[in-house]
């Protein structure tokens, strides 16, 4: 079910929380699906005793994969043609995401119907972590 | 860089789907999927890590590894800085990928620039074009990534 642009508006804005108290069991999780097992996500003793951070932390990838839920929700399945993102913040265990798109455009292009999206996920103290961009097909 | 050949399957889709918490049946329930059919979710495209035979960051038998085991790291003598970070990851999808697709993806190195931050010194950014091609040849995905090495570790203050 795609969104329709006839029922979209500039400016409009879909928001989810899209993980309450992140896990280091998440992230080791991540890092079992995607194959991505740099210790700084699952190793404390090598992230806090030689590559001298607080703590473990996520993949950015995580975090994209769920803004990347936030965003599917929202514009359907199978309809992004294009999904972008940059890490501003890293996110560490026991964080919680809130994720919003924000419509920047709608268009047309031989027939079809897009929609511009400006995307961001947030931590518990407002602080951003990804900011990114997508467009998804749509619906007339 | 050598082609990767990236058998995307049902079952990673699932445990893919899992690790990101999304619960949509379209990632593992063929029946609840009638409109697409079972398809990847969109950052999926990244676990192509799991097909690279020389991929860095996975333990390989008989190699050492930089995590902990006796000590901090299993490797003597490595700077403490944490190597590289990524900066930005960016698809485009020409088609979704799903189950039963066998992929070729070749990666090959985009521009190299350099930036100073307050947070972290000296920063190194190196891009990464990648394709994703079907076995008809056919392009389904376009990533663009960007990895950061920094001096030292980011600061969090």
């Amino acid at each position: 079910m795609a969104l329709k642009a006839s029922a979209l508006k500039v400016g409009d804005t879909h928001s989810e929380r899209v993980v309450e108290n992140l896990s280091r069991t998440q992230i080791v999780q991540y890092a079992g699906a995607s194959g991505d097992y740099n210790p700084l996500h699952s190793d404390e003793v090598y992230t806090t005793q030689a590559a001298g951070y607080p703590s473990v932390f996520a993949h950015g990838m995580l975090t994209m994969g769920l803004t990347g839920k936030m965003l599917t929700n929202y514009v359907g399945d199978g309809t992004l043609t294009k999904f972008g993102v940059r890490f501003t913040n890293q996110v560490w265990p026991g964080d919680t995401l809130d994720s919003t798109a924000t419509v920047t455009a709608l268009r047309e292009e031989g027939g079809q119907h897009y929609v511009d999206l400006t995307l961001s996920t947030k931590n518990q103290d407002g602080k951003e972590v990804v900011a990114g961009s997508a467009t998804a097909r749509i619906d007339p | 860089m050598a082609k990767i050949t990236f058998p995307v399957e049902a079952s990673h889709i699932m445990m893919f789907a899992r690790a990101i918490g999304d619960t949509n049946p379209v990632y593992h329930d063929a029946a609840a999927a009638k409109d697409t059919g079972i398809i990847a979710p969109p950052s999926f495209p990244q676990a192509v890590a799991q097909f690279d035979p020389d991929y860095h960051l996975r333990p390989k038998a008989g190699q050492k590894w930089f995590g902990s085991a006796k000590g901090p790291s299993g490797i003597e003598g490595k700077p403490t800085s944490s190597g590289g970070l990524h900066a930005e990851q960016h698809y485009e999808y020409h088609r979704h990928l799903k189950p039963g697709d066998v992929l070729t993806v070749e990666t090959k190195p985009g521009k190299t620039w350099e930036r100073e931050s307050k947070r972290a010194g000296k920063l190194t950014f190196r891009e990464r074009i990648t394709e994703y091609r079907d076995q008809n040849g056919e392009l389904v995905v376009t990533a663009r990534g960007v990895g950061v090495t920094t001096e030292r570790p980011v600061d969090q203050g």
